[in-house]
């Protein structure tokens, strides 16, 4: 793990994972006293028959945040999020939900705490195909104990909140792809919950539904400002949604960052193989390439926030003939952005050595 | 040509082995003889003298020692028989259940305590409505003219307690297949533990059931509706858990993640979710009840299937084909009713006012009133004697088994000398050849034969499987009869096989033959087995032949099924690459689709397998030799208890250890060509 800080918060974090292992096996927690707190030879646990899912994962996630766990087929992405809402019970080491050790919690507290704190959005939407829409999103709600009217009366409004009003008497099967995650992503968010895990909840859809349901998933973010565990294995979707990645394989979080960061500083070769053919401008900001402000130095009249992407702004930089001021939400410069900087991210870096 | 080295070891051992009473090379010893007199021994003690206690008998005034055993077992037998006769009067009327709820002298009081029967009108009206509200028009009117026929050919009443049956036998089978379906989809030790038991009881022929049951419930309706649960369970349970297991994780996932409780998850998530599956095993339930009505017969059950059995005895086969064509009638009605349920989807209708919801109640009590009335005005048509309008007594109704006789007769004078021929080339020609090799073979030849065909396939693990079910038939006394039923369904196996691969590749050639050929399969699979025997015994009167022609007509039909769905299922872009390579369709069929569909129709064939053995094992109905014979036999001897159920524990273990071989053959072939 090349970075592993989060920002700096003095509340405590919603997940806080420590030291996770999730190994598959008969002989998994043998194997496994053995090792102590450190990453674990995968090799030598497949020698013995056993798979490892996830290893050695620590890190918090505040509230509010977006951490994305992103990783191709197998490398225990999937696995991680599923310790984490203790769908499966994690090998070793300690979960903390809102400071509550999850692994101690006995049967009946966990069900209290699905109830209550968690909601989840499935890769093949996992809708009950006896019950409609609305009963489908007011389900979590039933088990728990709400009467019909109240349940059914906040299904609507979940209804109205994804934007399927009309079809809440619908059967899942009647539905498309994308109407169908509305309404599992509806049920998940049904009993309020704060912490949002998303299991793929895209990948199973067409490119430009995708692009759509993403949109729709930052506007539901923007209200909701839930904490969010969301897994993916696709990083242009992490790069557009996060507000941190963690990217794994092979059980191991191989870097956990701002997306800004690990396009700029990819911390193993592996990552590196992601970032390469990412557009830059299309994920940085333009306070990662500002320079400071030099008091010698002429600015142009046009002010940029160091907050957006560059691509956005990038055309008006470089018709100027001056260096941008670069302004925080306050309205004060902070820095100053180079044309060169913007002609950097946007061309440079890459395979194009003029001498070739 | 491994096979082939086998089968050269095989001839070897078969010529060279003496045909000598002492070698053990010939026939093993009857080390395991005595397993029908430890049964029997077992139900005895169960019977008579387990836990036994003191109970009153208030005819003799005294007490008497009963076993606990006997009074559980005759306790079930008079619930189950109160509620057969419950639904029967609820439908024929009668006093019966009145009297037993309350009192026989006060039915001898008042003589306006009685339950009349519905007319057949309402009857008709009934089955109608049900079959338009489970899928529509088409179930309406099959439901409403088959149901007609049963009331006007003066079937009804027998019909009835067929049906009485499968009333009282699906609901209880349902609740325990689904109990132990759900306990085996929660516990894999359970379902290990089920496996095999399951199997056997799959595998068992009808009639082992029967005297096993007999001894301990008793003679009469309540004992044939038990052998018919313990027959049509199984199938419930293997769908109930294959039903369960077949839902995808994220669905039990997203129950948990819901905040299901365990039971929560059981009844809101995972039933739901696999009913169309064990709705379809409540559809099979149903077949297996029918198909057990004639063989329940044996044991004192009434109804259609003893009806049949008497008119079978005495060969009056236009009577017959009527009862059968009932008992078909219900089979095709019950099936289609239960799958329409099962493939019914829930409508959402959050708005209907009273009517609407209710309607077909109302138009069905509207449509009894109807009836009712129109009885009435019948009684005042029909003056003495019978009323049509309100109830045609059985054996007083239309009949056209006159005809049928007439015809039958008409056709015997006209074919006798062919169909004769065939018959006694078929039999000196064919058949008695045939069983005259297996009666020679020695029993170690038999031995090289099933377990080198174990090795080859499964290795040592199936070679040990198959030896040791094979073993335990050989170590009994009955070691010969058990090779006259396989050299029965031998013959009937090939035949059908052979019929059945070449009408299935002729078919799955086109679309719409595929289609027509699957509808017919499943028509005649609704069929209960004995429903076969009505033709041939007509056909071919009693003799082997006719068995073999039941039999293979019977086996034939998953062999076709299986051709079919197999050579369907080669994918499409096999076939237009082995088209673009320039083949006939020969040549695709031999060098394409039927190597790729081969495991598929080898598990028809597997089918096929037991289809013949069960068709052979009936065949007693009419008279074989072979073990189907001494378990009917059975039936009426005291001790047969013992001796019904090892010689079915025989026949299961032939099917097992056929099932056994072509299982593992198809699993390891089907990787081997990478599908599944």
């Amino acid at each position: 793990m090349a970075s592993n800080e989060s920002p700096a918060t003095d509340q405590q974090p919603v997940i806080r994972c420590d030291s996770v292992f999730k190994i598959f096996g008969d002989k998994a927690k043998e194997m496994l006293a053995g090792v102590g707190g450190s990453n674990v030879d995968t090799k030598a646990f497949q020698e013995a028959g056993c798979i490892v899912g996830v290893n050695n994962a620590s890190f918090d996630v505040t509230r509010g945040e977006k951490l994305i766990i992103m990783g191709l087929s197998g490398s225990g992405k999937s696995t991680l999020l599923r310790c984490i809402s203790r769908l499966t019970d994690a090998t070793a080491g300690s979960i903390f939900i809102e400071g509550q050790d999850l692994l101690a919690m006995s049967n009946k507290q966990l069900i209290e705490l699905r109830r209550e704190t968690m909601g989840m959005v499935f890769q093949s939407f996992a809708l009950l195909p006896h019950k409609t829409v609305l009963e489908n999103i007011a389900f979590p709600l039933q088990v728990k104990g709400v009467s019909t009217q109240d349940s059914v009366k906040k299904a609507m409004d979940m209804v109205e909140l994804v934007g399927l009003r009309g079809r809440e008497n619908y059967f899942p099967r009647e539905l498309s792809g994308g109407q169908q995650q509305r309404v599992g992503i509806a049920r998940s968010l049904a009993v309020e919950p704060d912490i949002w895990f998303l299991d793929e909840p895209f990948s199973a859809l067409d490119p430009l539904i995708r692009k759509e349901m993403q949109d729709e998933f930052l506007r539901l973010q923007s209200v909701l400002n839930k904490t969010i565990l969301f897994v993916t294995h696709d990083f242009d979707e992490a790069l557009r949604l996060a507000d941190r990645i963690a990217i794994m394989k092979d059980g191991v979080i191989e870097q956990l960052d701002t997306p800004a960061n690990i396009v700029l500083n990819p911390a193993t070769e592996y990552v590196q193989k992601f970032t390469e053919d990412v557009p830059r401008e299309k994920v940085l900001r333009v306070e990662s390439v500002m320079d400071p402000v030099k008091s010698s130095e002429a600015l142009s009249n046009l002010k940029v926030s160091k907050d957006v992407i560059i691509e956005t702004v990038a055309e008006a930089v470089l018709s100027e003939q001056n260096p941008v001021p670069v302004t925080d939400e306050n309205n004060e410069v902070v820095g100053v952005l180079h044309p060169s900087k913007v002609i950097h991210v946007l061309f440079g870096g890459r395979d194009n050595d003029p001498k070739q | 040509m491994q096979f082939g080295l086998l089968a050269i070891v095989f001839l070897f051992s078969y010529h060279l082995v003496p045909h000598s009473e002492t070698s053990y090379l010939w026939r093993l010893p009857p080390l395991l003889k005595d397993i029908p007199a430890w049964i029997n021994t077992l139900l005895d003690n169960l019977m008579f003298q387990w836990f036994a206690v003191d109970v009153w008998d208030p005819v003799w005034k005294e007490y008497e020692q009963k076993s606990v055993f006997r009074i559980i077992t005759r306790a079930i037998g008079s619930s189950i028989l109160f509620v057969i006769i419950f639904i029967r009067e609820l439908f024929l009327g009668g006093t019966q259940t009145i009297g037993t709820l309350f009192s026989d002298a006060m039915l001898s009081a008042n003589k306006w305590l009685y339950w009349p029967a519905l007319p057949w009108t309402a009857i008709v009206a009934g089955a109608a409505i049900l079959g338009y509200q489970l899928q529509g028009i088409r179930l309406a009117l099959l439901a409403g003219i088959g149901v007609g026929y049963l009331c006007v050919f003066g079937q009804w009443a027998p019909s009835l307690q067929t049906l009485s049956f499968v009333l009282v036998c699906a609901p209880i089978c349902f609740v325990f297949g689904l109990g132990f379906g759900i306990w085996g989809y929660l516990n894999r030790t359970v379902e290990a533990a089920l496996e095999p038991l399951l199997n056997t009881m799959q595998t068992l022929p009808h009639f082992s059931y029967l005297v096993p049951v007999m001894v301990l419930f008793g003679v009469g309706d309540h004992a044939g509706a038990v052998a018919t649960i313990i027959f049509a369970t199984p199938p419930m349970i293997r769908l109930t858990i294959l039903g369960l297991r077949k839902i995808s994780p994220d669905i039990v996932d997203s129950g948990l993640m819901s905040g299901c409780s365990k039971f929560q998850l059981l009844f809101k998530v995972l039933i739901p979710t696999a009913r169309t599956d064990i709705l379809i095993g409540v559809n099979q339930v149903i077949m297996q009840c029918l198909a057990m009505t004639t063989i329940a017969a044996f044991i004192g059950a009434k109804g259609l299937g003893f009806n049949l059995k008497v008119a079978l005895n005495s060969l009056e086969i236009g009577k017959a084909s009527e009862i059968g064509l009932c008992v078909v009638l219900i089979a095709v009605i019950l099936d289609k009713y239960s799958l329409a349920w099962a493939n019914k989807q829930k409508d959402y209708f959050s708005d209907l006012d009273f009517f609407q919801r209710y309607r077909p109640y109302i138009v069905f009590i509207l449509l009894t009133l109807l009836a009712i009335l129109l009885s009435y005005i019948g009684a005042l048509y029909f003056k003495d004697g019978i009323n049509y309008l309100y109830y045609v007594p059985f054996d007083k109704g239309f009949t056209i088994s006159p005809f049928i006789d007439a015809g039958i007769d008409w056709f015997w004078e006209a074919f006798f000398p062919y169909l004769n021929g065939f018959n006694v080339w078929l039999i000196t020609s064919v058949l008695v050849p045939m069983r005259e090799a297996y009666l020679g073979m020695p029993v170690i030849s038999t031995f090289i034969l099933v377990m080198g065909a174990g090795y080859i396939v499964g290795g040592i693990r199936s070679t040990i499987v198959v030896g040791g079910l094979i073993l335990f038939i050989a170590l009994s006394e009955y070691w010969d009869r058990a090779l006259i039923t396989a050299y029965m369904a031998t013959f009937a196996v090939l035949i059908s096989a052979f019929l059945g691969i070449i009408v299935g590749s002729l078919c799955a050639q086109n679309n719409f033959a595929s289609k027509t050929i699957l509808s017919i399969c499943d028509f005649f699979q609704t069929f209960p087995s004995f429903i076969y025997l009505i033709p041939v015994i007509l056909l071919f009167g009693i003799t082997d032949t006719s068995v073999m022609i039941a039999a293979i007509v019977y086996a034939v039909i998953p062999a076709t099924r299986y051709t079919v769905e197999g050579l369907n299922s080669v994918p499409l872009p096999l076939h237009e690459a082995a088209t673009m390579s320039g083949v006939s369709r020969l040549q695709r069929w031999t060098n394409i689709e039927l190597p790729l569909a081969l495991p598929h129709i080898m598990l028809g064939i597997n089918q096929t397998v037991i289809f013949a053995l069960f068709m052979v094992i009936l065949g007693a109905l009419i008279g074989t030799i072979d073990l189907g014979q001494i378990i009917m036999g059975a039936l009426s001897k005291k001790g047969g208890a013992g001796i019904g159920l090892t010689l079915g524990i025989f026949v299961s273990f032939m099917c097992l250890a056929v099932d056994n071989l072509i299982q593992t053959w198809a699993k390891e072939r089907k990787k081997l060509l990478g599908i599944e």
